[in-house]
């Protein structure tokens, strides 16, 4: 695993927003994407549900579809444009490899 | 049925919260006009003022960007009813009738009515597919420049950009006045295209956009970063993320630069997707190299009643967006009788006479950032439709095998089939197309779209039938 991929300018005022992503707690912060989320945290997002390996994000504004993560329930989910939320179990994938979705 | 006919009419349905949006909704408000704003962001501004209203004290972020808190401090003094956090996956024409919009508000989906439709989608980056843009690390300028405006986040680790255009310089500097490290700039714009832009010179003087524009490079040469010009190829290297960048010059220079983060940037292009969807005819803008939609002087489309205004009808930029939506709204509110013929002309006579002030500086801008990595041989290996993996050679392989156009592709190959419903394929696909068969990209065309023209789960189905029931 990279290290987190992006940092934050300032840590704000902002409360606290604790989830999991692939069982691990991850710490937000309200307001952040689930997006911001996770590349603060670590350097991929997801597996690509074919095969061809991690990805981290491209576009970040909701066109280019290539950051769906999914609830452990099994709601999928932009991380984009999805705001994170305390008690959000997200999986990425990385899981279950290939058949991941 | 019920639900359908009871859904409200509006007099104007604004698609999109951005520069050509809020101002529309402004002026909509002015002539009494019934409005209805539907923005998939959860806070007015667009891509370019993105979270304007929390971040636009940051001076780091430049005098252009403060510009939009005014736009979207009169966009909230004057809406009546906006709803942030509404995607419009399809819209419904028929003759002489008001438009139905079906949305997905929050888990559900919904609807509306308006006798008119402005969409004001703005616009996105070309793709630039290179060997490794799949990678993490790999990334768009534009991207790193929402996570900077949205979420206040910047590059752990020194970023290399490449690619050549405005917003490419402003990222930099963004970056830069905010602490990011940034490693070099791979420019790719070749040195000769300042002769193609010469004769444009005296319409991006009269536009006055040349003062902002010799800031902007003043800022970006001041911050000393590393530029390798005349780059003709790159590629992204790396074991389940990006490592390095290696780069080669239209001179025969090489080289390999180490980073973790590669921002691609060749422009942007309108974001069509929507009007495609509604079936408005577009047409190839071979000044911009992307398709728009075919416009009238009122952002009227082929289809009747609806509109479009801003980046998605052509690419203009920020400045020229409020005066084409404002425009739209005045050409609407006459069409619906709100405005007689001379009441629209004289209102729209200043709008217009700023509009085309800004527009003839575009073709000098234009002429002087062409694509180039976009526009470039591109290896049979490299991934072209990012949602489900098919790459430059598989769509040479069927272009071969008799797949005469965008849409025999999607059938063959399942390319532009994905989530993102082309948006990030379809402009390599029709160019790969264009190469092999040697027509033109006009003639090539673009993939048919259908809706709903982003993804919407079942549930969103299933809890609005609920409601109704």
């Amino acid at each position: 695993m990279s290290g987190a991929r992006f940092r934050r300018l300032a840590e704000t005022g902002r409360p606290r927003v604790a989830i999991t992503v692939d069982g691990a707690p991850v710490e937000a912060m309200q307001g952040d994407t689930l997006m911001t989320a996770i590349l603060t945290a670590r350097g991929r997002l997801r597996v690509s549900e074919f095969g061809d390996g991690p990805r981290a994000g491209f576009c970040l504004m909701g066109a280019c579809q290539d950051c769906w993560v999914r609830l452990e329930d099994g709601r999928r989910l932009r991380a984009c444009t999805t705001f994170a939320e305390a008690g959000m179990a997200i999986l990425t994938g990385a899981e279950e490899g290939a058949d991941a979705f | 049925m019920n639900a359908r006919l009871e859904a409200p009419v509006f007099d104007l349905a604004i698609v999109g919260a951005g520069p050509a949006g809020m101002a529309a909704a402004v002026e909509a408000a002015a002539r009494g006009l019934a409005a209805v704003v539907l923005d998939e962001q959860p806070a007015p501004g667009g891509q370019i003022w993105r979270n304007i209203e929390a971040s636009g004290g940051r001076a780091s972020l430049g005098g252009s960007y403060a510009k939009g808190a005014a736009h979207a401090a009169a966009f909230r003094a004057a809406v009546a009813d906006y709803r942030p956090g509404t995607l419009v996956w399809h819209v419904e024409t028929a003759d002489h009738e008001p438009a139905r919009l079906w949305l997905m508000q929050g888990e559900r989906v919904g609807q509306l009515r308006a006798r008119r439709v402005l969409i004001a989608p703005g616009a996105t980056e070309r793709p630039v597919p290179v060997p490794g843009w799949t990678l993490p690390g790999a990334m768009t300028v534009g991207a790193l420049q929402t996570l900077l405006k949205g979420a206040e986040v910047v590059p752990s680790a020194p970023v290399v950009l490449a690619g050549n255009g405005p917003l490419l310089y402003l990222t930099a500097v963004q970056l830069a006045a905010c602490g990011a490290r940034i490693a070099a700039v791979l420019w790719t714009a070749p040195p000769g295209a300042w002769r193609g832009a010469v004769p444009h010179l005296p319409g991006f003087l009269a536009s006055g956009t040349w003062r902002a524009g010799l800031g902007l490079m003043r800022d970006f040469r001041a911050l000393g970063i590393r530029v390798v010009r005349d780059v003709a190829a790159i590629e992204i290297t790396g074991d389940g993320r990006a490592e390095a960048v290696r780069y080669r010059t239209a001179g025969g220079a090489s080289g390999e630069i180490a980073t973790g983060l590669v921002a691609l940037h060749e422009g942007v292009i309108p974001a069509t997707n929507l009007a495609r969807a509604i079936g408005c005819e577009h047409l190839w803008d071979e000044a911009q190299a992307a398709f728009r939609p075919r416009l009238g002087p009122w952002g009227q489309t082929s289809v009747e009643g609806v509109l479009i205004a801003g980046d998605g009808g052509g690419i203009a930029g920020a400045d020229a967006a409020p005066l084409a939506g404002r425009l739209a709204v005045l050409g609407a509110a006459h069409a619906l009788g709100r405005l007689t013929l001379p009441e629209r002309d004289g209102l729209a006579a200043p709008l217009r006479r700023d509009l085309d002030r800004i527009l003839r500086g575009r073709a000098f801008i234009d002429r002087l950032y062409p694509p180039r990595l976009a526009r470039a041989a591109l290896p049979d290996a490299v991934v072209v439709c990012r949602c489900e993996e098919v790459t430059a050679g598989a769509v040479r392989g069927a272009v071969a095998s008799g797949a005469q156009g965008p849409n025999q592709i999607k059938a063959f190959l399942r390319c532009g089939m994905g989530p993102c419903q082309g948006r990030f394929c379809d402009p390599t696909v029709t160019r790969l197309i264009a190469e092999a068969r040697g027509v033109p990209e006009a003639e090539v065309g673009q993939f048919r779209l259908r809706p709903p023209v982003k993804p919407v789960p079942l549930t969103a189905f299933a809890a609005a039938g609920e409601e109704v029931a």
